[in-house]
């Protein structure tokens, strides 16, 4: 493998040099894992043949589900910067009351499933369809994925720029948006790719509010006429537009180096200001979990029938949803460790290719990432079909993108100097890695195995298709019920899956680092 | 290599079989081992069914047969795409199916064994396979569901044609992307002829219905009484009356007179798959599906109608019999994309 175009990034300041071949080739070997959907998708695809593919793609009904899907994409990803950003300023420029509390319930709605979040809302309003409700509902369960890498850069980054802003005649808001904004942009941008990348493969929130987009079109399609030849040309085309997001945001992604971080004054709001800036915090925890929690709860309180809980079975599936996230989210980082560490330091086309090919997985339906699983593990592995490793390697192949972000930011965070000193102190290459750049980037790397643990437990359609005979989730369990109208006996199993996922959700909000830098 | 060892076994048990034929003077001719049918007590179901409904009868069944079933479940489409991606290589002996579209889809990628037919003979024609690929276990009848706060019964339409009339404009909901209403639409392109149905979807599409992605859906919009009426399978309104309490629901059913395209009855059903081919186990299942007991549980549980003679079908049902469409054939509903096309060509689907 030719390594030429390789560089590392002119940014760092130090000269161009090639990344080191073991490098490169460990981080093809992981994005190649998760171009294991792609395969699938071409094979099936050249089966369905040349002429259906175009006649499939010309379809009026094939354009407009692309074109619904591009809208909401952008739509939700749009909403979720202005939101995100803001709740992510209002956290760690102002003092608000309970100001901690704020940061936990920025985090709360991650734990939601979308599915989830948008059966409750149908519960309190019924006629809610179409793309309004889904931008609703889709942005409220995305924002967190924007406000808390952002509100954390902005707790280190220093204000001193802001001050300076400000002595220039600016308010906060304008010395904001002129000093620290552009710091933030790596954070923000990562976000708004996950944000993008989910609304696009999302499909339990647009089926619920019936807003047709290409997931719609792919699910339908399998489950209707049972062509998976059409279905797979469908997620081709989701693939593609995944491509262009993820070239669009290498684009804009911008770098920082991170100065000494100084604590920020907190601004006091002014008296009439509070309830804004309440209101721009609680927007989206309300949105996304109190609303639909309350329906679910009000639907439960209706069911004449409430069954008693199967205690063991419950304890049963929140152990195997435990076991899974954790395996999922150890695989996922190993994946995307290498990938993280090229795509950090160095540049060039083929970097960047490895690099998109790791999110590609994040961009399709879980029902196609599971089939492309059966097709690759019966083909090469077929002992393995149906047990834990593929499900798990499953988990790695759709959500390794989350822990590719943060990694990476993470990874690009260790100043060079630091590197360089390591190495002149006689340690080797892979040493310097262990001892310090994995070490600084620990934080960072942890941050994406919880996003990867939270999207394992809240995830369907993959397991279902590849859990071994009898293993159940608590998202399996909760379909089970739902699908037969037993809210009675589902609700025990969507509080526990959403209590379950807030656990991390809570550690991400990073109310734990901030109670440690206040007792300082 | 799980198919390996299941062969290797299979042909251990065939040679014994053979062994132990030949060894006994009263039976001089040995039989012939591929083609008999062999238990090893064990066996992998896919189940396209839910798992509250199909559990408790698998119990009973590995009770009273002593063989041992390992249970997959999942919704119908899901392991249909999943069989279709096994292929031969599949675990699974046994596919149950909610609709008979996803039973044609496999048996028209040849992965069924045909079915004796001492087991296909018990079910009606009509409400099975034509070719013993697989037999139909329940029937689900297609119903006008209607907002009884807004709709006395005598308002509500006999004919599905009425909700293409310009006063029905909005007022109703569909699930186009579903395979009943598919199977329904198929049926009115059958019975009617191509160029009537193309009139009636256009007219349905001008009608502007509100779209919902399945019956229930459709079901709990009428219930709160978002829509006026709607076209589903009956048995989602006993489910959730048996959920909701039969005195709180607002949603209501009627029947559509017999010949209706809108009051066809489509079946669930079951297949062996061809790796199960020789499992004995496999066909006992299958055997107990179209058994009395099984059959009563259905009824008894879903409110779907029983489909061998001398099980009573659920209460307040109209008899099966008033509802066969002697000129549907159900083999005829296998032309899904023609009609996929028609719902698309309207912006349907």
């Amino acid at each position: 493998m030719s390594v030429i175009g390789v560089r590392r990034a002119r940014r760092s300041g130090s000269r161009l040099a090639s990344a080191p071949l073991a490098l490169v080739l460990l981080a093809a070997v992981c994005a190649l894992a998760a171009a294991i959907p792609l395969v699938y998708l071409v094979v099936r695809t050249a089966d369905a043949g040349l002429a259906v593919l175009v006649d499939t793609l010309l379809r009026e009904r094939v354009l407009r589900l692309a074109a619904n899907s591009v809208l909401l994409a952008i739509a939700v990803t749009a909403s979720c910067l202005v939101l995100g950003i803001a709740v992510a300023w209002v956290l760690s420029r102002v003092r608000m009351p309970a100001g901690r509390l704020g940061l936990l319930l920025t985090a709360l709605p991650l734990a939601v499933p979308s599915y989830l979040a948008a059966y409750g809302w149908l519960v309190v309003f019924p006629t809610l369809n179409g793309f309004f409700p889904s931008w609703f509902v889709m942005t409220a369960v995305c924002t967190p994925y924007v406000a808390l890498p952002v509100a954390a850069a902005l707790r280190g980054a220093s204000g001193d720029l802001e001050a300076v802003a400000r002595t220039l005649g600016r308010n906060p808001f304008q010395g904001f948006v002129a000093a620290t904004l552009p710091r933030v942009r790596p954070a923000a941008t990562a976000g708004a790719l996950l944000v993008c990348l989910y609304t696009l493969s999302d499909f339990g929130a647009v089926s619920m509010l019936r807003f047709q987009t290409l997931t719609w079109g792919i699910n339908s399609a399998y489950g209707a006429s049972f062509d998976r030849n059409q279905a797979a040309i469908l997620a081709l085309l989701l693939v593609v537009l995944a491509l262009i997001v993820v070239a669009g945001e290498r684009r804009t992604r911008g770098h920082v180096v991170a100065p000494a971080a100084r604590p920020v004054p907190l601004i006091a709001p002014r008296r009439g200001l509070l309830p804004v800036f309440a209101a721009i915090v609680l927007a989206a925890p309300v949105v996304g979990v109190v609303v639909p929690v309350a329906g679910l709860l009000s639907r439960l309180l209706e069911a004449e029938t409430i069954r008693t809980i199967d205690v063991g079975r419950l304890a049963e599936a929140i152990g195997t949803t435990l076991l899974l996230a954790l395996a999922g989210a150890v695989v996922a980082v190993a994946l995307a460790l290498p990938i993280a560490a090229l795509a950090a330091r160095f540049r060039g086309r083929l970097v960047n290719a490895i690099e998109s090919v790791g999110y590609l997985g994040h961009a399709l339906p879980g029902i196609v990432v599971g089939l492309s699983l059966v097709f690759f593990s019966l083909a090469v592995v077929p002992a393995l079909y149906q047990t834990v490793v593929v499900l798990v390697f499953a988990y790695a192949v759709l959500f390794m993108q989350k822990a590719i972000g943060s990694a990476r930011s993470g990874i690009e965070a260790v100043p060079n100097g630091l590197i360089a000193v390591s190495r002149s102190l006689g340690l080797t290459a892979s040493q310097t890695w262990w001892r310090v750049t994995a070490r600084m980037a620990a934080p960072s790397i942890g941050v994406g195995a919880l996003l990867v643990a939270i999207a394992v437990m809240k995830e369907l359609p993959a397991t279902l298709l590849l859990r071994p005979t009898g293993i159940s989730t608590l998202s399996v369990e909760l379909w089970n019920r739902t699908e037969i109208f037993e809210f009675g006996a589902a609700a025990p199993y969507a509080a526990a899956l959403v209590l379950l996922a807030a656990v991390p959700a809570f550690v991400l909000s990073g109310v734990r680092g901030v109670a440690k830098e206040e007792e300082l | 290599m799980n198919r390996a060892r299941t062969t290797s076994l299979v042909a251990l048990a065939a040679s014994a079989a053979v062994v132990l034929a030949g060894c006994t003077a009263t039976a001089p001719e040995a039989p012939d081992a591929s083609t008999e049918p062999v238990s090893d007590g064990e066996f992998t179901l896919y189940s396209g069914r839910d798992e509250a409904l199909i559990q408790p009868l698998i119990d009973l069944f590995e009770e009273q047969s002593g063989i041992s079933v390992d249970v997959r479940y999942g919704n119908t489409a899901e392991l249909g795409a999943l069989l279709l991606e096994e292929g031969d290589r599949t675990p699974a002996q046994v596919f149950l199916s909610q609709d008979a579209g996803a039973l044609g889809a496999l048996a028209n990628a040849d992965l069924f064994a045909e079915l004796p037919a001492d087991i296909t003979e018990r079910v009606p024609q009509g409400f099975t396979s034509t070719d013993g690929s697989w037999v139909g276990v329940t029937g689900r009848a297609r119903v006008i569901v209607y907002d009884s706060e807004k709709l006395t019964e005598d308002e509500v339409p006999s004919s599905v044609d009425a909700f293409a009339e310009p006063e029905w404009k909005g007022r109703f909901g569909i699930a186009p992307t579903n395979a009943s209403f598919q199977a329904f639409v198929t049926a009115y392109r059958v019975l009617k002829g191509e160029e009537a149905a193309d009139k009636w979807v256009a007219a349905i599409a001008e009608n502007q219905p509100q779209i919902f992605e399945n019956n229930r859906a459709v079901l709990a919009a009428v219930d709160d009484g978002v829509i006026e009426a709607g076209l589903i399978n009956h048995y989602y309104w006993f489910q959730q009356a048996a959920e909701a309490g039969a005195d709180n629901m607002r949603a209501q059913l009627s029947y559509p007179e017999a010949g209706d395209p809108g009051s066809i009855v489509n079946v669930t059903g079951a297949g062996l798959l061809a790796s199960g081919a020789d499992d004995a186990d496999a066909l006992e299942f299958i055997d107990f599906l179209v058994s009395s007991e099984a059959q009563q549980h259905f009824v008894d549980e879903t409110y779907e109608y029983p489909l061998i003679e001398g099980v009573e079908a659920p209460e307040g049902l109209p008899a099966l019999d008033s509802l066969l469409n002697p000129e549907l054939d159900l083999a005829d509903l296998e032309s899904l994309e023609v009609t996929q096309d028609l719902l698309a060509k309207y912006g349907l689907i």
